[in-house]
């Protein structure tokens, strides 16, 4: 072991420094990679929401719950919302509380990381698992049980903007739930609690209508409710929006409740993110 | 016993090489109530292989994370590679290296995708396969990181901190587990970058490594600097106190002085002809001093 080339560099002869999208576009990769290789995330990810849509599929079965749309239709789109937040806000929130605890935040601030760098590699990664997995999603639902998927390109248009809104959301308000945490074991512990509770208040399980109007007006406080809704517009025939509680899509409301976490996450993490944990 | 520092006098006018690469002065941190790093002074010359020496929650570690950019201090001022750390820029970073004494590096991944992936950070990065044969992993380059060996992680750690050629090395506890193999291996690696300019700063609890390896050597203890010399002039006071001991009427006396000729003189006197009983003249081995150093402050407090 012979140090013998490594010399170091003078300012003058250093070249410029990569830039945040660059180092950013090198850690959605660095992501990926992790990803697959922690079967763990892997199974949990593509397989919870299949898994969810087996068994309420065989529970429920061919129930209708509104005119023409069965159980399984109509849990289609809570379990896609809820798949998105699983992949963004909670798959994110704990992974960044495990990352800084073992160090690897440390070393990136070490190396002068720019946080945006950091935020990038994160939403990169998932987009990318997302899509992978509404796309398991969605096949299942379309071949094993002959759910009728959406032909019009408008409702693939909401899809996009629902799940695009739901991933920002999700990753920002991960890494902003992150830096609130003090350890992985309580991150590991109370995001999970926290996203199968904010499940049951914003009506993955359940009929819109049926629920409660104080838990509806609770749900509507946080993304979900907003997601699923917007889900609901997408798999649902449209006169299945008289089941919702306000009788309507309310596809303006999504739009800007989802916007309006977007700017509120992404402030919080700007101004809470932490490398490492308090001292 | 002295507690000065030696600092380098800056010369006026001095080209950027010629300052010092690190100056701090008054340094102050505070966890709470509890003053973990106590006004110190330090000057780290250009080029050379500084070791901050002191038993384990002395300070050395928030020193030099202090220095690194990664903490906040209370009080003093520092400047390292002439810029203030806690307004360091990603320029700056870039000019200095961190091998932390924990840091996670991606468990999952091989060694040669370690090192591929945090290139990508550096301005100019050394190329994976160089860095591999300097640091001595070329033949682990496939291994996952999690499968790695003690001594074969922390190279790894010194080649993510060297990676990006800094002109400063900050080396925390580089060799705290490591067998005695691993060490003198790991001792090479730092002496070579040293004798290629790196600027190097390591805290160490091993007097014998900071012997070996450092051109000076600071005692830390107590969040105090207690003295800076050249490992071979540690102590210097202490050092010159001479333990004389003999047998007298069946007891033995002890006398530490400075001037053991003169005790000797005057003893031989006494006893003209025969042997004085039990007769041995010590003067104190660098472990000795060392152990004086940091125990002193402790007493007084």
């Amino acid at each position: 072991m012979t140090a013998t080339r490594i010399v170091p560099a003078t300012p003058t002869a250093r070249p410029a420094l990569p830039s945040a999208a660059a180092i950013g576009l090198a850690r959605i990769g660095l992501e990926l990679r992790l990803f697959v290789r922690d079967p763990g995330q892997v199974a949990f990810s593509f397989a919870y929401p299949v898994i969810m849509l087996v068994i309420f599929g065989s529970v429920f079965g061919d129930e209708e719950v509104v005119p023409g749309v069965g159980f399984r239709q109509y849990f289609l789109a809570g379990i896609a919302a809820t798949g998105v937040m699983l992949t963004s806000f909670q798959a994110v929130g704990t992974a960044v509380t495990e990352e800084r605890d073992r160090g690897d935040l440390a070393r990136l601030q070490t190396l002068g990381t720019p946080a945006l760098a950091y935020g990038i590699g994160k939403a990169g990664q998932v987009v990318i698992t997302t899509i992978a997995q509404l796309a398991v999603l969605l096949a299942v639902a379309a071949v094993a049980y002959d759910v009728p998927l959406p032909t019009e390109a408008g409702r693939w248009l909401t899809f996009t903007w629902v799940v695009v809104l739901g991933i920002l959301a999700g990753t920002v308000l991960g890494l902003a739930v992150a830096s609130l945490m003090g350890s992985a074991r309580s991150a590991g512990a109370g995001i999970p609690a926290f996203a199968v509770v904010l499940q049951f208040l914003s009506g993955v399980f359940f009929l819109d209508s049926d629920l409660p109007g104080w838990m509806d007006q609770i749900a509507a406080l946080f993304p979900l409710k907003w997601m699923v809704q917007g889900m609901r517009s997408v798999f649902l025939p449209d006169s299945a929006a008289v089941a919702e509680q306000a009788g309507s899509w309310e596809h303006g409301t999504t739009a800007l409740v989802l916007a309006a976490w977007v700017i509120i996450g992404a402030v919080v993490c700007a101004r809470t993110f932490r490398w490492r944990r308090a001292a | 016993m002295t507690t000065t520092t030696h600092p380098v006098p800056a010369p006026r006018d001095a080209a950027p090489d010629e300052r010092p690469a690190v100056r701090v002065r008054g340094l102050v941190k505070r966890y709470g109530r509890r003053t973990v790093v106590d006004g110190v002074d330090l000057d780290v010359r250009r080029g050379e292989c500084f070791a901050l020496l002191g038993p384990n929650g002395a300070g050395k570690t928030t020193t030099v994370e202090i220095l690194a950019g990664l903490r906040p201090r209370d009080g003093g001022s520092v400047a390292v590679l002439g810029v203030d750390p806690a307004g360091g820029d990603r320029r700056w970073r870039d000019r200095v290296g961190v091998v932390a004494q924990t840091t996670g590096a991606g468990n999952a991944l091989t060694v040669r995708e370690t090192l591929d992936h945090f290139g990508h950070y550096h301005a100019a990065p050394v190329p994976t396969g160089e860095l591999l044969a300097d640091v001595g992993l070329a033949e682990a380059a496939a291994q996952r990181v999690d499968k790695l060996s003690g001594g074969q992680r922390r190279r790894l750690e010194v080649a993510l901190g060297v990676q990006g050629r800094p002109e400063l090395l900050f080396l925390d506890e580089p060799t705290t587990g490591m067998d005695p193999v691993a060490r003198r291996q790991f001792w090479t690696l730092v002496e070579g970058l040293r004798d290629r300019g790196t600027t190097v700063v390591l805290t160490t609890h091993y007097l014998d490594e900071a012997a070996h390896l450092a051109d000076r050597v600071g005692v830390i203890t107590a969040g105090r600097l207690v003295e800076v010399a050249p490992p071979a002039e540690l102590g210097a006071a202490l050092r010159r106190e001479t333990t004389v001991r003999w047998a007298e009427e069946g007891r033995t006396r002890e006398v530490v002085t400075a001037a053991p000729t003169a005790l000797l003189r005057d003893l031989l006197a006494a006893v003209p002809h025969g042997e004085v009983p039990d007769l041995t003249v010590t003067r104190p081995g660098l472990e000795d001093v060392y152990l004086q150093l940091v125990a002193t402050p402790e007493e007084q407090r």
